[in-house]
Protein backbone atom coordinates (compact mmCIF):
# COMPACT_ATOMS: atom_id res chain seq x y z
CA UNK A 1 0.00 0.00 0.00
CA UNK A 2 2.97 2.19 0.98
CA UNK A 3 4.65 1.44 -2.43
CA UNK A 4 1.26 2.21 -4.15
CA UNK A 5 0.71 5.78 -2.64
CA UNK A 6 4.30 6.58 -3.02
CA UNK A 7 3.94 5.19 -7.35
CA UNK A 8 1.34 7.92 -7.30
CA UNK A 9 2.72 10.65 -5.72
CA UNK A 10 6.18 10.05 -7.86
CA UNK A 11 3.63 9.23 -11.20
CA UNK A 12 2.43 13.11 -10.32
CA UNK A 13 5.29 14.56 -9.56
CA UNK A 14 6.58 13.26 -12.95
CA UNK A 15 3.98 14.98 -14.81
CA UNK A 16 4.27 18.31 -13.14
CA UNK A 17 7.77 18.05 -14.28
CA UNK A 18 6.95 17.23 -17.83
CA UNK A 19 4.61 19.62 -18.45
CA UNK A 20 7.38 22.66 -17.68
CA UNK A 21 8.91 21.57 -20.92
CA UNK A 22 5.63 21.51 -23.04
CA UNK A 23 6.58 21.75 -26.65
CA UNK A 24 9.90 19.31 -25.53
CA UNK A 25 6.94 16.61 -24.31
CA UNK A 26 4.99 17.09 -27.50
CA UNK A 27 8.19 16.81 -29.47
CA UNK A 28 8.97 13.49 -27.32
CA UNK A 29 5.20 12.01 -28.20
CA UNK A 30 5.42 12.63 -31.90
CA UNK A 31 8.91 11.44 -32.20
CA UNK A 32 7.80 8.28 -30.75
CA UNK A 33 4.75 8.14 -33.04
CA UNK A 34 7.46 8.83 -35.82
CA UNK A 35 9.82 5.46 -35.14
CA UNK A 36 6.28 3.54 -34.48
CA UNK A 37 5.86 4.90 -38.50
CA UNK A 38 8.83 4.18 -39.66
CA UNK A 39 8.42 0.39 -38.46
CA UNK A 40 5.10 0.78 -39.99
CA UNK A 41 6.57 2.00 -43.22
CA UNK A 42 9.43 -0.83 -43.47
CA UNK A 43 6.78 -3.15 -43.17
CA UNK A 44 4.79 -1.81 -46.10
CA UNK A 45 7.39 -0.87 -48.29
CA UNK A 46 9.00 -4.50 -47.81
CA UNK A 47 5.35 -5.90 -48.97
CA UNK A 48 5.57 -4.00 -52.04
CA UNK A 49 8.21 -5.73 -53.24
CA UNK A 50 6.60 -9.25 -52.05
CA UNK A 51 3.18 -10.78 -50.97
CA UNK A 52 4.70 -13.17 -48.17
CA UNK A 53 7.32 -13.21 -45.71
CA UNK A 54 8.22 -16.43 -44.33
CA UNK A 55 4.34 -17.73 -44.85
CA UNK A 56 2.89 -14.59 -42.69
CA UNK A 57 0.96 -12.32 -45.15
CA UNK A 58 1.37 -8.28 -44.88
CA UNK A 59 -1.82 -8.02 -42.33
CA UNK A 60 -0.24 -10.76 -40.02
CA UNK A 61 3.08 -8.83 -39.95
CA UNK A 62 0.93 -5.41 -38.83
CA UNK A 63 -0.55 -7.46 -36.28
CA UNK A 64 2.18 -8.87 -34.74
CA UNK A 65 3.92 -5.29 -35.01
CA UNK A 66 0.90 -3.83 -33.01
CA UNK A 67 0.79 -5.93 -30.37
CA UNK A 68 4.77 -5.83 -29.80
CA UNK A 69 3.98 -1.96 -29.21
CA UNK A 70 1.76 -2.64 -26.08
CA UNK A 71 4.05 -4.61 -23.64
CA UNK A 72 6.70 -2.46 -24.99
CA UNK A 73 5.11 0.62 -24.18
CA UNK A 74 4.71 -0.66 -20.46
CA UNK A 75 8.17 -1.48 -20.36
CA UNK A 76 9.44 1.72 -21.95
CA UNK A 77 7.73 3.62 -19.22
CA UNK A 78 8.43 1.89 -16.05
CA UNK A 79 11.69 0.25 -17.07
CA UNK A 80 14.18 3.31 -17.62
CA UNK A 81 17.39 1.85 -16.73
CA UNK A 82 19.00 1.27 -19.71
CA UNK A 83 21.27 4.46 -18.57
CA UNK A 84 21.51 2.63 -14.78
CA UNK A 85 25.70 2.38 -14.94
CA UNK A 86 26.20 5.88 -15.94
CA UNK A 87 23.70 8.10 -14.06
CA UNK A 88 23.67 5.73 -11.14
CA UNK A 89 27.03 3.55 -10.45
CA UNK A 90 29.12 6.21 -11.93
CA UNK A 91 27.86 9.46 -10.80
CA UNK A 92 27.63 7.62 -7.33
CA UNK A 93 23.73 8.31 -7.05
CA UNK A 94 23.28 4.75 -6.14
CA UNK A 95 24.47 5.77 -2.53
CA UNK A 96 21.22 7.60 -2.23
CA UNK A 97 19.14 4.88 -3.61
CA UNK A 98 19.77 3.08 -1.02
CA UNK A 99 19.38 4.96 1.82
CA UNK A 100 15.58 4.98 0.68
CA UNK A 101 13.31 3.25 2.84
CA UNK A 102 11.75 0.93 -0.06
CA UNK A 103 13.47 -1.59 -2.85
CA UNK A 104 16.28 0.17 -4.64
CA UNK A 105 15.02 -1.04 -8.13
CA UNK A 106 11.64 0.26 -6.95
CA UNK A 107 12.82 3.37 -6.25
CA UNK A 108 14.87 3.59 -9.44
CA UNK A 109 12.13 2.55 -11.21
CA UNK A 110 9.44 5.55 -9.34
CA UNK A 111 12.27 8.40 -10.18
CA UNK A 112 12.64 7.18 -14.35
CA UNK A 113 9.14 6.40 -14.91
CA UNK A 114 7.86 7.87 -18.54
CA UNK A 115 4.36 7.99 -18.73
CA UNK A 116 3.91 9.69 -22.21
CA UNK A 117 5.58 6.36 -23.69
CA UNK A 118 2.44 4.75 -22.63
CA UNK A 119 0.83 6.61 -25.88
CA UNK A 120 2.84 3.49 -27.96
CA UNK A 121 -0.12 1.26 -26.23
CA UNK A 122 -2.66 3.39 -28.20
CA UNK A 123 -1.12 3.01 -31.62
CA UNK A 124 -0.13 -0.50 -30.94
CA UNK A 125 -3.98 -1.34 -30.22
CA UNK A 126 -4.93 0.60 -33.06
CA UNK A 127 -2.60 -0.95 -35.47
CA UNK A 128 -4.08 -4.17 -34.63
CA UNK A 129 -7.38 -3.01 -35.16
CA UNK A 130 -6.38 -2.13 -38.41
CA UNK A 131 -5.08 -5.09 -38.86
CA UNK A 132 -7.71 -7.39 -37.83
CA UNK A 133 -10.30 -5.08 -39.67
CA UNK A 134 -8.20 -6.76 -42.58
CA UNK A 135 -8.10 -10.32 -41.81
CA UNK A 136 -11.63 -10.29 -40.85
CA UNK A 137 -10.34 -11.84 -37.17
CA UNK A 138 -13.34 -12.59 -34.30
CA UNK A 139 -12.50 -12.36 -30.95
CA UNK A 140 -14.23 -13.84 -27.72
CA UNK A 141 -14.56 -12.23 -24.27
CA UNK A 142 -12.16 -14.26 -22.64
CA UNK A 143 -9.13 -13.05 -25.48
CA UNK A 144 -9.46 -9.85 -24.03
CA UNK A 145 -8.01 -11.56 -20.32
CA UNK A 146 -5.20 -13.63 -22.46
CA UNK A 147 -4.29 -10.29 -23.97
CA UNK A 148 -3.79 -8.39 -20.44
CA UNK A 149 -1.52 -11.98 -19.03
CA UNK A 150 0.62 -11.89 -22.54
CA UNK A 151 0.79 -8.19 -22.60
CA UNK A 152 2.38 -8.36 -19.23
CA UNK A 153 4.59 -11.50 -19.98
CA UNK A 154 5.94 -9.89 -22.37
CA UNK A 155 6.65 -6.67 -20.80
CA UNK A 156 8.19 -8.68 -17.54
CA UNK A 157 10.22 -10.32 -20.19
CA UNK A 158 11.87 -6.63 -21.59
CA UNK A 159 12.22 -6.15 -17.83
CA UNK A 160 13.86 -8.92 -16.99
CA UNK A 161 16.61 -8.40 -19.52
CA UNK A 162 17.18 -5.04 -19.32
CA UNK A 163 17.17 -4.97 -15.65
CA UNK A 164 19.49 -8.27 -16.20
CA UNK A 165 21.84 -6.31 -18.12
CA UNK A 166 22.14 -3.48 -16.03
CA UNK A 167 23.22 -5.29 -12.88
CA UNK A 168 26.71 -5.30 -14.97
CA UNK A 169 26.94 -1.98 -13.55
CA UNK A 170 27.23 -3.48 -10.02
CA UNK A 171 30.67 -5.91 -11.04
CA UNK A 172 32.01 -3.60 -13.75
CA UNK A 173 31.46 0.49 -14.02
CA UNK A 174 33.25 1.15 -17.15
CA UNK A 175 30.85 2.10 -19.95
CA UNK A 176 29.68 -0.15 -22.52
CA UNK A 177 27.57 -0.58 -25.56
CA UNK A 178 25.46 -3.50 -24.67
CA UNK A 179 22.13 -1.74 -23.84
CA UNK A 180 21.40 0.70 -27.53
CA UNK A 181 22.84 -2.91 -29.31
CA UNK A 182 19.93 -4.56 -27.18
CA UNK A 183 17.71 -2.38 -28.55
CA UNK A 184 18.23 -3.50 -31.52
CA UNK A 185 18.41 -6.79 -30.97
CA UNK A 186 14.94 -6.92 -29.25
CA UNK A 187 13.92 -5.37 -33.07
CA UNK A 188 13.76 -9.06 -34.04
CA UNK A 189 10.97 -10.20 -32.09
CA UNK A 190 8.46 -8.13 -34.43
CA UNK A 191 8.91 -10.17 -37.06
CA UNK A 192 8.11 -14.13 -37.74
CA UNK A 193 10.58 -16.40 -36.06
CA UNK A 194 10.75 -18.85 -39.03
CA UNK A 195 12.35 -16.90 -41.10
CA UNK A 196 15.47 -16.90 -39.13
CA UNK A 197 18.08 -19.48 -38.38
CA UNK A 198 18.25 -22.41 -35.79
CA UNK A 199 20.78 -20.94 -33.42
CA UNK A 200 18.66 -17.03 -33.93
CA UNK A 201 15.75 -19.01 -32.80
CA UNK A 202 16.85 -20.58 -30.09
CA UNK A 203 18.52 -17.32 -29.02
CA UNK A 204 15.36 -15.66 -29.52
CA UNK A 205 13.41 -18.01 -27.70
CA UNK A 206 15.31 -18.81 -24.91
CA UNK A 207 17.82 -16.64 -24.23
CA UNK A 208 17.15 -13.60 -24.87
CA UNK A 209 13.06 -14.44 -25.36
CA UNK A 210 12.02 -11.05 -27.53
CA UNK A 211 10.09 -13.58 -29.84
CA UNK A 212 7.63 -14.26 -26.55
CA UNK A 213 6.80 -10.71 -27.02
CA UNK A 214 5.95 -10.32 -30.35
CA UNK A 215 5.15 -13.14 -32.80
CA UNK A 216 4.79 -16.20 -30.03
CA UNK A 217 2.10 -14.14 -28.35
CA UNK A 218 0.65 -12.44 -31.56
CA UNK A 219 0.13 -16.09 -33.08
CA UNK A 220 -2.44 -17.15 -30.44
CA UNK A 221 -4.59 -14.38 -32.31
CA UNK A 222 -3.95 -14.87 -35.27
CA UNK A 223 -5.18 -18.56 -34.95
CA UNK A 224 -1.74 -20.12 -35.85
CA UNK A 225 -2.21 -23.25 -34.14
CA UNK A 226 1.19 -24.53 -34.46
CA UNK A 227 2.62 -21.69 -31.91
CA UNK A 228 0.05 -22.18 -29.53
CA UNK A 229 2.31 -24.29 -27.18
CA UNK A 230 4.82 -20.93 -27.44
CA UNK A 231 1.87 -18.35 -27.03
CA UNK A 232 1.09 -20.09 -23.96
CA UNK A 233 4.47 -19.90 -22.11
CA UNK A 234 4.65 -16.18 -22.38
CA UNK A 235 3.49 -15.67 -19.19
CA UNK A 236 5.64 -18.08 -17.36
CA UNK A 237 8.84 -16.57 -18.96
CA UNK A 238 8.10 -13.47 -18.12
CA UNK A 239 7.87 -14.30 -14.54
CA UNK A 240 11.21 -16.76 -15.16
CA UNK A 241 12.67 -13.22 -16.25
CA UNK A 242 11.81 -10.65 -14.01
CA UNK A 243 12.72 -13.05 -11.10
CA UNK A 244 16.08 -13.90 -12.50
CA UNK A 245 16.34 -10.46 -12.91
CA UNK A 246 15.68 -9.55 -9.15
CA UNK A 247 17.92 -12.21 -8.10
CA UNK A 248 20.77 -10.66 -9.98
CA UNK A 249 19.90 -7.01 -8.61
CA UNK A 250 19.71 -8.00 -5.14
CA UNK A 251 22.53 -10.38 -5.67
CA UNK A 252 24.59 -7.10 -7.54
CA UNK A 253 23.15 -4.44 -4.60
CA UNK A 254 24.87 -6.66 -1.60
CA UNK A 255 28.03 -6.41 -3.71
CA UNK A 256 27.89 -2.65 -4.35
CA UNK A 257 30.57 -0.64 -2.96
CA UNK A 258 29.72 3.05 -3.96
CA UNK A 259 32.32 4.75 -7.17
CA UNK A 260 31.12 8.34 -7.07
CA UNK A 261 32.39 10.67 -4.83
CA UNK B 1 45.29 23.79 -36.51
CA UNK B 2 47.22 21.26 -33.96
CA UNK B 3 44.72 21.82 -31.49
CA UNK B 4 41.95 20.66 -33.30
CA UNK B 5 44.20 17.30 -34.25
CA UNK B 6 45.13 17.42 -30.32
CA UNK B 7 41.38 17.05 -30.20
CA UNK B 8 40.97 14.12 -32.24
CA UNK B 9 44.06 12.49 -30.29
CA UNK B 10 42.45 12.88 -27.04
CA UNK B 11 39.02 11.62 -28.00
CA UNK B 12 40.71 9.19 -29.66
CA UNK B 13 42.25 7.56 -26.51
CA UNK B 14 39.48 8.23 -24.68
CA UNK B 15 37.39 5.27 -26.50
CA UNK B 16 40.58 3.60 -26.23
CA UNK B 17 40.42 3.51 -22.66
CA UNK B 18 37.20 1.81 -23.29
CA UNK B 19 37.90 -0.66 -25.55
CA UNK B 20 37.08 -3.70 -23.59
CA UNK B 21 33.63 -2.59 -24.04
CA UNK B 22 33.49 -2.55 -27.93
CA UNK B 23 33.87 -6.44 -27.93
CA UNK B 24 30.67 -7.22 -27.05
CA UNK B 25 29.38 -4.54 -29.57
CA UNK B 26 30.80 -5.99 -32.26
CA UNK B 27 29.33 -9.35 -31.76
CA UNK B 28 26.27 -7.42 -30.85
CA UNK B 29 26.23 -5.54 -34.10
CA UNK B 30 27.10 -8.74 -36.06
CA UNK B 31 23.85 -10.44 -34.23
CA UNK B 32 22.44 -7.13 -35.86
CA UNK B 33 23.51 -7.85 -38.99
CA UNK B 34 22.52 -10.98 -38.95
CA UNK B 35 19.12 -10.90 -38.33
CA UNK B 36 18.46 -8.48 -41.15
CA UNK B 37 20.29 -10.63 -43.77
CA UNK B 38 17.76 -13.33 -42.64
CA UNK B 39 14.90 -10.45 -43.40
CA UNK B 40 16.33 -9.98 -46.06
CA UNK B 41 16.74 -13.38 -47.34
CA UNK B 42 12.76 -14.23 -46.36
CA UNK B 43 11.66 -11.16 -48.47
CA UNK B 44 13.31 -12.46 -51.42
CA UNK B 45 12.06 -15.80 -51.03
CA UNK B 46 13.15 -17.24 -54.38
CA UNK B 47 13.40 -13.91 -56.49
CA UNK B 48 17.07 -13.01 -58.39
CA UNK B 49 16.71 -9.67 -57.61
CA UNK B 50 14.16 -6.39 -56.47
CA UNK B 51 15.08 -3.42 -57.72
CA UNK B 52 18.09 -4.25 -59.29
CA UNK B 53 20.10 -5.56 -56.40
CA UNK B 54 20.64 -9.07 -56.35
CA UNK B 55 20.53 -10.86 -52.86
CA UNK B 56 24.01 -11.39 -52.36
CA UNK B 57 24.01 -7.09 -52.99
CA UNK B 58 21.74 -6.36 -50.50
CA UNK B 59 23.36 -8.52 -47.70
CA UNK B 60 26.29 -6.77 -48.71
CA UNK B 61 24.53 -3.35 -48.57
CA UNK B 62 23.07 -3.78 -44.92
CA UNK B 63 26.37 -5.09 -43.54
CA UNK B 64 28.35 -2.16 -45.20
CA UNK B 65 25.97 0.43 -44.30
CA UNK B 66 25.84 -0.75 -40.54
CA UNK B 67 29.96 -0.75 -40.46
CA UNK B 68 29.66 2.59 -41.68
CA UNK B 69 27.28 3.92 -39.29
CA UNK B 70 29.69 2.96 -36.53
CA UNK B 71 32.23 5.75 -38.50
CA UNK B 72 29.72 8.24 -38.70
CA UNK B 73 27.50 8.19 -35.63
CA UNK B 74 28.20 9.98 -32.78
CA UNK B 75 26.24 12.17 -29.95
CA UNK B 76 27.66 15.18 -30.15
CA UNK B 77 24.21 16.43 -30.18
CA UNK B 78 23.26 14.84 -26.71
CA UNK B 79 26.94 16.36 -25.44
CA UNK B 80 26.12 19.76 -26.80
CA UNK B 81 22.55 19.43 -25.32
CA UNK B 82 23.72 18.68 -22.12
CA UNK B 83 26.86 21.42 -21.91
CA UNK B 84 23.83 23.91 -22.65
CA UNK B 85 21.50 22.79 -20.03
CA UNK B 86 24.42 22.82 -17.31
CA UNK B 87 25.75 25.94 -18.10
CA UNK B 88 28.77 24.40 -19.62
CA UNK B 89 28.72 25.98 -22.99
CA UNK B 90 29.46 29.98 -21.35
CA UNK B 91 32.50 28.30 -20.37
CA UNK B 92 33.42 26.78 -23.79
CA UNK B 93 32.74 29.74 -25.67
CA UNK B 94 35.24 31.99 -23.79
CA UNK B 95 37.89 29.75 -24.92
CA UNK B 96 40.19 30.36 -27.21
CA UNK B 97 38.55 27.72 -30.16
CA UNK B 98 35.47 27.05 -31.83
CA UNK B 99 33.03 25.88 -30.03
CA UNK B 100 31.41 23.84 -33.15
CA UNK B 101 34.86 22.98 -34.19
CA UNK B 102 35.94 21.53 -31.52
CA UNK B 103 32.45 18.89 -31.54
CA UNK B 104 33.05 18.06 -35.05
CA UNK B 105 36.84 17.13 -34.33
CA UNK B 106 35.92 14.97 -30.95
CA UNK B 107 33.40 13.36 -33.34
CA UNK B 108 35.71 12.38 -35.80
CA UNK B 109 37.93 11.19 -32.63
CA UNK B 110 35.43 8.83 -31.69
CA UNK B 111 34.47 8.28 -35.61
CA UNK B 112 38.25 7.18 -36.51
CA UNK B 113 38.24 4.97 -33.30
CA UNK B 114 35.39 3.03 -34.19
CA UNK B 115 36.06 2.27 -37.90
CA UNK B 116 39.26 0.93 -36.66
CA UNK B 117 38.21 -1.11 -33.33
CA UNK B 118 34.73 -1.59 -34.12
CA UNK B 119 33.89 -1.55 -38.35
CA UNK B 120 37.15 -3.28 -39.62
CA UNK B 121 37.33 -6.38 -36.85
CA UNK B 122 33.09 -6.18 -37.39
CA UNK B 123 33.70 -6.27 -41.15
CA UNK B 124 35.93 -9.45 -40.44
CA UNK B 125 33.46 -11.36 -38.39
CA UNK B 126 30.34 -10.81 -40.62
CA UNK B 127 32.60 -11.76 -43.75
CA UNK B 128 33.09 -15.06 -42.04
CA UNK B 129 29.68 -15.74 -40.97
CA UNK B 130 27.69 -14.37 -43.74
CA UNK B 131 27.63 -13.97 -47.56
CA UNK B 132 29.15 -10.52 -47.75
CA UNK B 133 31.54 -9.86 -50.88
CA UNK B 134 34.12 -7.50 -50.04
CA UNK B 135 36.26 -8.24 -52.49
CA UNK B 136 35.62 -4.57 -54.56
CA UNK B 137 38.22 -3.29 -57.15
CA UNK B 138 40.55 -0.32 -55.50
CA UNK B 139 38.38 2.27 -57.27
CA UNK B 140 35.28 1.27 -55.49
CA UNK B 141 37.06 1.32 -52.20
CA UNK B 142 38.31 4.49 -52.95
CA UNK B 143 35.44 5.83 -53.78
CA UNK B 144 33.30 4.50 -50.78
CA UNK B 145 36.10 6.18 -48.34
CA UNK B 146 35.78 9.36 -50.14
CA UNK B 147 31.63 9.10 -49.77
CA UNK B 148 32.36 8.13 -45.83
CA UNK B 149 33.94 11.20 -45.52
CA UNK B 150 31.36 13.08 -46.90
CA UNK B 151 28.59 11.16 -45.43
CA UNK B 152 30.52 11.93 -41.50
CA UNK B 153 30.63 15.45 -42.50
CA UNK B 154 26.85 15.63 -43.54
CA UNK B 155 25.94 13.56 -40.40
CA UNK B 156 27.47 15.82 -37.84
CA UNK B 157 26.57 18.94 -39.92
CA UNK B 158 23.13 17.45 -38.79
CA UNK B 159 24.20 16.59 -35.12
CA UNK B 160 25.27 20.11 -34.67
CA UNK B 161 22.20 21.32 -35.85
CA UNK B 162 20.18 19.09 -33.66
CA UNK B 163 22.31 20.29 -30.41
CA UNK B 164 22.12 23.97 -31.76
CA UNK B 165 18.55 23.75 -31.16
CA UNK B 166 18.88 23.33 -27.66
CA UNK B 167 19.52 26.99 -27.23
CA UNK B 168 15.93 27.48 -28.11
CA UNK B 169 14.09 24.52 -27.16
CA UNK B 170 15.68 24.34 -23.70
CA UNK B 171 15.25 20.20 -23.48
CA UNK B 172 15.01 19.06 -26.53
CA UNK B 173 15.71 15.13 -26.18
CA UNK B 174 12.41 14.76 -28.34
CA UNK B 175 13.78 16.01 -31.33
CA UNK B 176 17.45 14.22 -30.77
CA UNK B 177 15.47 11.15 -31.09
CA UNK B 178 13.06 11.96 -33.47
CA UNK B 179 15.98 13.06 -35.54
CA UNK B 180 17.95 9.80 -35.39
CA UNK B 181 14.83 7.69 -36.77
CA UNK B 182 14.40 10.30 -39.52
CA UNK B 183 18.35 9.53 -40.19
CA UNK B 184 17.49 5.81 -39.92
CA UNK B 185 14.73 5.87 -42.29
CA UNK B 186 15.63 8.36 -44.73
CA UNK B 187 18.93 8.15 -44.67
CA UNK B 188 19.06 4.12 -46.40
CA UNK B 189 20.33 2.84 -43.66
CA UNK B 190 17.01 0.36 -43.38
CA UNK B 191 15.91 0.31 -46.88
CA UNK B 192 17.59 1.56 -50.01
CA UNK B 193 15.99 4.74 -51.16
CA UNK B 194 15.43 2.90 -54.63
CA UNK B 195 12.88 0.42 -52.89
CA UNK B 196 10.34 3.16 -52.01
CA UNK B 197 7.42 4.51 -54.34
CA UNK B 198 8.35 6.84 -56.88
CA UNK B 199 6.82 10.03 -55.24
CA UNK B 200 8.63 9.11 -52.21
CA UNK B 201 12.31 8.41 -53.93
CA UNK B 202 11.32 12.25 -54.82
CA UNK B 203 11.09 13.87 -51.67
CA UNK B 204 13.87 12.38 -50.42
CA UNK B 205 15.78 13.30 -53.29
CA UNK B 206 15.61 16.83 -52.16
CA UNK B 207 16.65 15.97 -48.65
CA UNK B 208 20.18 15.83 -47.21
CA UNK B 209 19.58 12.47 -45.63
CA UNK B 210 20.63 9.88 -48.16
CA UNK B 211 23.92 11.87 -48.10
CA UNK B 212 25.04 9.78 -45.02
CA UNK B 213 23.84 6.15 -45.80
CA UNK B 214 22.57 5.23 -49.21
CA UNK B 215 25.56 6.60 -51.46
CA UNK B 216 28.61 5.27 -49.31
CA UNK B 217 26.75 1.71 -49.32
CA UNK B 218 25.19 1.61 -52.89
CA UNK B 219 28.84 2.77 -54.17
CA UNK B 220 30.46 -0.22 -51.96
CA UNK B 221 28.22 -2.57 -53.38
CA UNK B 222 27.68 -0.76 -56.95
CA UNK B 223 24.36 -0.41 -56.98
CA UNK B 224 25.66 2.91 -58.66
CA UNK B 225 28.25 2.73 -61.80
CA UNK B 226 30.01 5.32 -63.61
CA UNK B 227 28.42 8.46 -63.96
CA UNK B 228 26.02 8.02 -61.23
CA UNK B 229 29.18 7.84 -58.28
CA UNK B 230 30.21 11.12 -59.30
CA UNK B 231 26.80 12.43 -59.36
CA UNK B 232 26.37 10.83 -55.57
CA UNK B 233 29.45 12.41 -54.22
CA UNK B 234 28.49 15.79 -56.15
CA UNK B 235 25.26 15.61 -54.36
CA UNK B 236 27.16 14.54 -50.75
CA UNK B 237 29.61 17.82 -51.62
CA UNK B 238 26.52 19.96 -52.14
CA UNK B 239 24.82 19.26 -49.20
CA UNK B 240 28.21 19.60 -47.06
CA UNK B 241 28.09 23.13 -47.58
CA UNK B 242 24.61 24.12 -47.85
CA UNK B 243 24.08 22.84 -44.14
CA UNK B 244 26.67 25.53 -43.09
CA UNK B 245 24.01 27.87 -43.89
CA UNK B 246 21.74 26.95 -40.84
CA UNK B 247 24.29 26.69 -38.40
CA UNK B 248 26.09 29.55 -39.01
CA UNK B 249 23.14 31.39 -38.85
CA UNK B 250 21.50 29.71 -35.61
CA UNK B 251 24.89 29.47 -34.07
CA UNK B 252 25.17 33.50 -34.11
CA UNK B 253 21.67 33.68 -33.20
CA UNK B 254 22.16 31.26 -30.34
CA UNK B 255 25.00 33.16 -29.29
CA UNK B 256 23.27 36.73 -28.53
CA UNK B 257 19.99 33.96 -26.90
CA UNK B 258 21.94 32.23 -24.60
CA UNK B 259 20.18 31.66 -21.60
CA UNK B 260 22.08 29.41 -19.15
CA UNK B 261 19.67 27.26 -17.07
CA UNK B 262 22.16 26.41 -14.25
CA UNK B 263 25.72 25.75 -13.03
Amino acid sequence: MFYLSLFFQYASQYLKTRLTYRVDMVIEILSDLLSQGVNLIFILIVFRHTAFLGGWNRDEIIFIYGFFLVPYAIFSSFFNIWDFNERYIVKGEMDRILTRPVHSLFQIILERIELESLFGAITGLLVMGYAMANLELTFVWYDILIFILMVIGGALIYAGIFISIATIGFWSDSRTDIMPMMYNISNYGRYPINIYNKVIQFVLTWILPFAFVGVYPASYFLNREEWYGYAFFTPVMGLLFFGIAILLWNAGVKRYRGAGN
Amino acid sequence: MSMYLEMIRVRFLMMLAYRTNYYSGILIYSINIGAYYFLWSAIYGGKEEIQGLSVAQMTTYVAVAWMARAFYYNNIDREIAAEIKDGKVAIEMIRPYNYLGMKTMQALGEGIFRLLFFSVPGMIIVTLIFPVRFDASVTTWLFFFISLVFSFIVNTHINLLTGIMTFFLFNNTGLIRAKRVVIDLFSGLLLPISFYPEWAQTVMSYLPFQAISYVPSMIFTEGFVGQEIYHALLTQIVWVIILLIPIRLLWSLAKKHLIVQGG
